[in-house]
């Protein structure tokens, strides 16, 4: 009963989200204000209804209804109830069900907290937001309904959850980057809306910015979340393999930084608006092409976690109808006056082109290196492999001339800045920064050109922050200088810093790793890197749903103990897959890190031990990236009570400002 | 007899599904040979997976491709001769650096070209927004010139 009824929500959802998306579009083109008025109780309606079906679902899994087909392949009586939670996006169907649920919730998001906008505009955006969640529900309803059933004959017992996803990190890693790929749904429909509507100006931006912020923070969590994940669970000792899905979650990424950049310029300045418009579509498009890629089984992935050509087919199709209306929507009504704005060759502006067509140049790399065996299968038959290591040489270089124009991008002014009093202001840090970096290199063990570069380049992007800092603090001193700067700036100086820090990391830990396999049997010990690792053994031990081999190392320095650490190997009994658990010891200098291989005679086993030098910096920069985010999108100047205020004293009406 | 073909097939998946890290113990004469021999099978392709690479995977013929591999390294083979004799077996595929050739021109030297194209974009761009520091518009005709001194007249009458 519970599913049927969580089946019939979702059809009464996409029933709203066809109002949704209808009749405001109508009522705005027409004046109709009775029309407009549907955008939000059909938003609100879709939401709850969107909520409903996914607590049927939850419920379906907490109560273990195994005549639901979905719950029956991805649960197990077993399975502890938080898995059993998690479960429910831990496939196609319910993932997607998971998607459309976001979605809804940023449109009830958006009808709340930007109620201050102009009446057409809301109405606008909720629209193009009804009209993505029809298609998304379309999608679900038509070829992955979550809600049907195994009848008459129902299984006993679940096939269990993949193993792989029975874990912390995967409870939160799909959500976070679902509210990633959904939130540029709300860029691009701020974008469609102001094409529409005719109004893209710097409000248009400003509105826009906060929710673009919010969405690409999220992604960038889920991103670093799924890094992590792979580091600890896989075995593997690496962090990123350039997999087509982690490509998928990291091109719209790369796209949003250049958007939320080119934002600012909108919004402060007035130009390059075409382009901020053309982002915010490509970022929307690249989080379809994601969804696309790795729900239809076009390329071979770790993750290849639903391949099915019908589905493949309904996504391109929608990718297509997408992409299609809002270019040709763009080509109709770009602005065709141009803005009357001039700038010099040292400006902020220039820069802020800069970074962006870096980032640009970034994401059709990865665009490129992913799509191209696909290419090449379908014009020649030959089979071809674009990896880690085209990947690495192609995207390195381009974040270095990102590093070296950042700092300088930090420090220009807008319109013009006078190129002497730039010199003055970075050939110090120019100098201090390779200085630092020659001494890192030298100091931190083997001289390596990578490492000196990434310790120049890192020094160079901080000390520019902080010089930066002082420029703009030398007329009040510090203390009250710092305490008046807004939060949007430290939130650029957080996530400039973040970028340094992972650069850091991702040099550091990849020069400096130390790594062996070896046999090692019960009592013996092995010295790597100054440490001193000695095997116990292991010993057997059964969990809820596996039963494990939990191994035992004890770790020394200099005769001190460091650490003792527990490398497991499981065996998943329902889907009788074997897991290796990594036992870590997470340090802010280093990572000791051990996984266990196969079982040798005589109670030895398979070893591997790396010792990882930096490497949670690379998620700890990540971290630092995401609070940026926040705190930019917190500044004063977003908020709508201070909005009220200045409007109010200037006489003016709420929706011009 | 379709059981038996699905029960077969699931172990088959079950078998794919493996996720676990390929542990092996080789000997090597040197720690340069240790890190050669890391550094090959990082840039191999299991060619029977969906996307791992030699060093990773845990399937057999990845394990057989490691053991034959060392057994090249041993016998004094170089990398270029190694990865010969494995393309001969197993294609292109088997290489996760795709060789610079006619048809991946466009994959090893378009984002360069992108690059280019863009940085002479911004040169025009910034080129002409520089010349528009005054533009004609902006400065007023002679009738708007009067107008306008007419509407301050006006004000300050």
């Amino acid at each position: 009963m519970i599913p049927e009824l969580g089946h019939l929500a979702l059809i009464l959802a996409l029933c709203m989200a066809v109002v949704q998306s209808t009749f405001p579009l109508l009522g705005a083109w027409r004046g109709n204000q009775q029309w407009m008025g549907l955008a939000q109780p059909a938003a609100w309606g879709q939401f709850t209804f969107l909520l409903f079906a996914f607590g049927c679902l939850t419920w379906s899994f907490l109560t273990d209804d195994f005549s639901v087909t979905y719950v029956a392949e991805n649960s197990n009586s077993l399975l502890p109830w938080y898995y059993k939670f998690s479960a429910v996006w831990g496939a196609h169907e319910g993932s997607l069900l998971l998607w459309a649920l976001i979605l809804g919730g940023w449109t009830f998001a958006v009808s709340i907290f930007s109620r201050q906008l102009p009446e057409d505009m809301l109405t606008r955006v909720l629209s193009i937001m009804g009209m993505i969640s029809t298609g998304f529900l379309l999608f679900l309803i038509m070829t992955s309904n979550p809600f049907s059933r195994l009848l008459p004959q129902s299984p006993v017992d679940g096939n269990d959850l993949n193993p792989l996803l029975q874990d912390v990190g995967l409870i939160v890693h799909p959500p976070m980057l679902y509210m990633g790929y959904v939130g540029f749904s709300v860029a691009f429909a701020f974008a469609i809306a102001a094409l529409l509507g005719g109004r893209l100006d710097a409000a248009w931006a400003r509105w826009s910015r906060p929710w673009t912020l919010v969405a690409w923070t999220f992604l960038g969590i889920g991103i670093v979340l799924g890094s992590w994940w792979s580091y600890y669970e896989l075995g593997w000792g690496g962090w990123w393999f350039w997999d087509p899905v982690e490509n998928a979650s990291f091109m719209p990424w790369l796209v949003g930084t250049a958007l939320i950049h080119s934002l600012s310029v909108t919004e402060k300045r007035g130009v390059f608006k075409s382009w901020t418009v053309l982002l915010a579509i490509a970022a929307f498009s690249l989080s379809l092409l994601g969804t696309f890629l790795v729900r239809s089984g076009v390329l071979t992935s770790v993750h290849a976690f639903a391949s099915d050509p019908t589905r493949g087919v309904f996504i391109l199709a929608f990718l297509l109808v997408v992409v299609g209306s809002s270019l040709t929507l763009f080509a109709l009504r770009a602005p065709v006056v141009k803005s009357q704005v001039s700038f010099g060759l040292w400006s902020r502006e220039t820069f802020l082109l800069v970074n962006n067509l870096i980032l640009v140049v970034a994401a059709s790399t990865i665009l490129l290196g992913t799509l191209y065996p696909l290419i090449i299968d379908t014009l020649s038959g030959a089979k071809l492999s674009v990896g880690p290591p085209y990947f690495n040489a192609l995207f390195v270089p381009l974040m270095v001339i990102l590093m070296m124009a950042l700092a300088i991008g930090m420090l220009v002014r807008w319109k013009t800045t006078p190129l002497r009093w730039l010199q003055g202001m970075l050939v110090p840090v120019l100098i201090a920064s390779v200085v630092l970096g020659m001494l890192a290199a030298f100091m931190l063990g083997d001289f390596h050109w990578a490492v000196l570069a990434a310790c120049s380049l890192a020094s160079w992007v901080v000390l520019a922050g902080l010089r930066d800092l002082q420029d703009k603090t030398r007329h009040k001193g510090w203390i009250q200088g710092i305490r008046s700067l807004s939060r949007s700036y430290w939130g650029m100086q957080a996530a400039h810093l973040g970028l340094a820090v992972s650069a850091l990391g991702i040099v550091l830990s990849t020069q400096f790793t130390a790594e062996r396999d070896l046999r090692m049997a019960p009592g013996e010990s092995v010295e790597l890197a100054g440490y001193h690792f000695v095997f116990d053994g292991t010993q057997h031990f059964e969990g809820p749903n596996f039963k494990s081999d939990y191994g035992t190392l004890r770790v020394s320095k200099d005769n001190r103990n460091v650490a003792v650490l527990h490398p497991e190997k499981r065996l998943y009994v329902v889907q009788r897959s074997v897991m290796t658990e990594a036992g870590i010891d997470a340090g802010f200098k280093r990572d000791l890190y051990v996984a266990l291989g196969e079982p040798l005679e005589d109670g030895a086993w398979a070893v591997r031990i790396h010792i990882k030098p930096f490497v949670r910096w690379i998620w700890l920069g990540g971290v630092l990236m995401a609070i940026g985010g926040l705190l930019s999108m917190s500044d004063k100047r977003y908020r709508f009570k201070v909005r009220q205020r200045v409007s109010q004293s200037l006489g003016l009406k709420e929706a011009q400002v | 007899m379709i059981r038996y073909i699905a029960a077969s097939l699931l172990l088959l998946l079950v078998w794919i599904g493996v996720a676990q890290a390929a542990i092996e113990t080789f000997n090597y004469a040197n720690d340069a040979e240790r890190e050669r021999f890391q550094a090959l099978t990082r840039e191999l392709r299991c060619p029977k997976c969906q996307n791992q690479d030699l060093a990773d995977s845990n399937a057999p013929i990845a394990a057989d491709l490691r053991r034959e591999i060392h057994r090249l390294m041993e016998e004094g083979n170089s990398n270029e001769q190694i990865i010969d004799y494995l393309v001969a077996r197993y294609g292109e595929f088997v290489m996760y650096r795709p060789p610079v050739e006619k048809r991946t021109w466009l994959l090893w030297y378009g984002p360069a070209a992108f690059l280019l194209i863009g940085f002479c974009i911004i040169l025009i761009v910034v080129r002409r927004r520089r010349h528009e520091a005054l533009p004609s518009h902006v400065q007023l005709s002679a009738d708007e010139q009067a107008r306008l001194a007419s509407l301050l007249e006006k004000k300050n009458s």
